[in-house]
């Protein structure tokens, strides 16, 4: 196991950030974890970047201990927190070499490991990081994140406020990464990229709510789902959410995800309501519910 | 120690980056240095008075003569009512009158006694003061051309001398002043600066999450900055002797350690404080609050620690500037070794020690 959580607990005065986090990462997996601002998610990695030390709970990052052994994961760990990190006066090259030297290595001896990424930014390379775009930023983060072969990846949020090329691109690199042999352990309030990890954790609100693989996880929907169209968009959303028999009702896109609380629903009966609040080229079919589904019926 | 260096080098390229520092860091020194010596002075150059010369005999014209002649002092206008003298000073033309008693000359020769009234503007008490510490010694001076002639001369004439600074020169009073403080501020505001700003854009975060030990980021920080320092004490002192003629006395090693010293102190004090700010601007508030305010007002810069209450003379023992202003003082002014000043040194040498201490202790190796 590359990295084990047991019962970890965490609050700061009243505030609980944690309660009771278990799981485990295996070796070389790529793990996500999946929550809205505010979940714990940060707090999580602090913990095991032995940045902070939980109040009750162990946990292990490559075989250490967090609190005993936190001065061999610091030697062993890569770390790229949400805020952006690196010295926003010093180029491209220079963060770099930087942190190449605190690690006491230098960027030829892993340059094969941080190539991909780096010949992306090499261009600019002496430009300072604080004029870089935030999906340049990202990339050299990750690069300096990586730059002394760790055997666990820490990426707290790395693709918010990317744009969707550049995110694309950074999952991308991630994949190829993992296949080098490096765990990642990578957290998101992107549901599109939790169906890129290898297995997803939720969490809300200091409690992980299901642990599983993207594709097992939806089947821990509990009822058929439903994509619901028509030409009027807003007035369809107010009339499902004012239909007495509605369990949950989302847009998503064109169509709105809609379930039923009753065992025996008939698509035909809703229809007939829609019709009767004057909609139209209304189509009602039966579809596969997504992460975001699960996780905000989970969630409720 | 390759980490150690990249580490100051990265240091150096942040404050050679950053204008604003580098401008507090060389500007200040000689802004400061020349304001003091120049425009903040206890000097009275022309002062502007009035006359009121109730006798106009040939006596009081000498004296008037003298005193007009004197590079103090210029004669602003001639009174020649008695109730004059209180408007010219509501105007506020003058900052002293000079009352020459009726028939000075006659009553100088037949009683050996004339008096002259010296009225000065008390608004500015300092002012006053050395006006009126300077007019005596114009007259001391004529007095003693007087009774130069006189075999017996009754006129007990006391004599001043002034040891140390001769010519008064306040900026000789001021250069340890001025050093002491923008040694404590460099020091400890930029260190404590640039140690919260790492923690305030998040870099600390990476920086603890790696193999670097918690001295080396403290040496690697303060180390530029002792550097600096104390190119920042030498431009000082060259920019002393060489613009104000100001003479060092003793021995410029001794000078030089002891201004490390200090340094390292205040950069301790430096850390200290980072340690417990979370922001740049707390920081900077602490320093300037906790640190400048203290240097200029109890350290016996500017006030004399003798004539503060007896509670705030024992505050000032615990402030480091205090005994560091003692011994430049000793060694730039009176030219004294370290035989006179090893105890002030050694209280210093304990501060530095505990501060150091207390902050290694208190710097965290987590966020909390």
């Amino acid at each position: 196991m590359s990295i084990t959580i047991q019962h970890i607990s965490k609050s700061f005065k009243d505030v609980v950030a944690l309660k009771d986090v278990s799981f485990e990462v295996k070796e070389g997996e790529l793990f996500g974890l999946i929550g809205p601002d505010g979940a714990g998610k940060t707090t999580l990695f602090r913990i095991l970047t032995t940045l902070l030390i939980a109040n009750e709970g162990t946990a292990t990052v490559a075989g250490f201990d967090v609190i005993n052994d936190y001065k061999s994961i610091r030697n062993s760990v890569g770390y790229m927190p949400g805020k952006f990190s690196l010295y926003q006066d010093l180029t491209i090259e220079e963060n770099l070499i930087f942190f190449a030297t605190i690690f006491g290595t230098t960027i030829e001896k892993n340059y094969d490991l941080i190539k991909d990424i780096y010949i992306q930014i090499e261009p600019f390379k002496n430009r300072r990081a604080g004029k870089l775009s935030g999906g340049m930023k990202q990339k050299l983060a990750l690069c300096c994140a990586l730059i002394h072969k760790p055997k666990v990846l820490f990426l707290d949020e790395p693709t918010t406020g990317v744009d969707p090329v550049s995110r694309k691109e950074f999952w991308d690199m991630l994949k190829r990464l993992q296949k080098k042999g490096i765990t990642i352990l990578v957290s998101t309030p992107y549901m599109d990229e939790a169906e890129l990890c290898d297995r997803i954790a939720f969490i809300q609100d200091g409690k992980i709510l299901e642990i599983d693989t993207p594709e097992a996880i939806v089947k821990h929907y509990p009822k058929p789902m439903y994509n619901i169209r028509s030409n009027n968009m807003y007035q369809l959303i107010n009339s499902l959410k004012a239909y007495e028999h509605q369990h949950s009702v989302y847009p998503f896109g064109e169509f709105v995800h809609y379930t039923d609380n009753r065992l025996d629903f008939n698509p035909k009966e809703l229809m007939l309501y829609l019709e009767s609040k004057n909609l139209s080229e209304i189509s009602i079919q039966i579809t596969q519910p997504t992460i975001e589904d699960t996780f905000m019926e989970l969630a409720k | 120690m390759n980490r150690f260096i990249g580490f100051i080098k990265k240091e150096f390229y942040h404050i050679f980056r950053d204008r604003r520092s580098l401008f507090i860091l060389f500007g200040m020194p000689i802004a400061q240095i020349l304001l003091f010596g120049f425009a903040i002075t206890n000097e009275i150059n022309n002062v502007d008075i009035a006359i009121f010369d109730h006798s106009k005999d040939a006596t009081t014209k000498e004296i008037i003569n003298k005193i007009s002649a004197s590079k103090y002092f210029s004669i602003k206008q001639m009174v020649t009512h008695e109730a004059d003298i209180a408007s010219v000073f509501e105007k506020g033309h003058v900052k002293a009158v000079l009352n020459f008693e009726k028939d000075f000359s006659k009553n100088l020769i037949k009683d050996h006694k004339a008096t002259v009234q010296i009225i000065t503007d008390a608004t500015d008490p300092n002012t006053a003061n050395t006006i009126s510490n300077y007019v005596n010694a114009i007259l001391q001076q004529y007095q003693k051309e007087l009774n130069k002639d006189i075999t017996i001369a009754y006129q007990i004439v006391p004599e001043t001398r002034m040891v140390y600074n001769p010519e008064l020169k306040s900026v000789f009073m001021f250069v340890p002043g001025v050093m002491t403080i923008i040694l404590m501020l460099v020091s400890a505001m930029m260190t404590s600066i640039s140690i919260t700003r790492e923690k305030e854009l998040g870099t600390m975060e990476i920086l603890l999450v790696s193999p670097l030990k918690p001295i080396q980021v403290i040496i690697g920080k303060v180390f530029p900055y002792i550097f600096l320092s104390i190119i920042n004490a030498i431009v000082i002192v060259v920019l002393s002797i060489f613009i104000f003629n100001m003479p060092v006395q003793g021995s410029m090693l001794l000078l030089a350690l002891e201004s490390v010293l200090f340094i390292i102190s205040a950069l301790a004090l430096g850390i200290l404080i980072s340690t417990i700010s979370a922001t740049q601007q707390t920081a900077m508030m602490i320093s300037l609050m906790g640190l400048m305010l203290p240097v200029i007002l109890l350290s016996g810069f500017i006030f004399p620690i003798s004539s503060m209450p007896l509670p705030l003379q024992l505050i000032s023992n615990i402030i480091p500037a205090k005994w560091f202003i003692i011994i430049i003082k000793g060694i730039m002014l009176k030219g004294v070794g370290i035989e006179f000043i090893w105890k002030e040194t050694l209280i210093l040498v304990g501060m530095t020690v505990f501060f150091i201490a207390l902050s290694v202790r208190k710097y965290k190796i987590r966020l909390e």
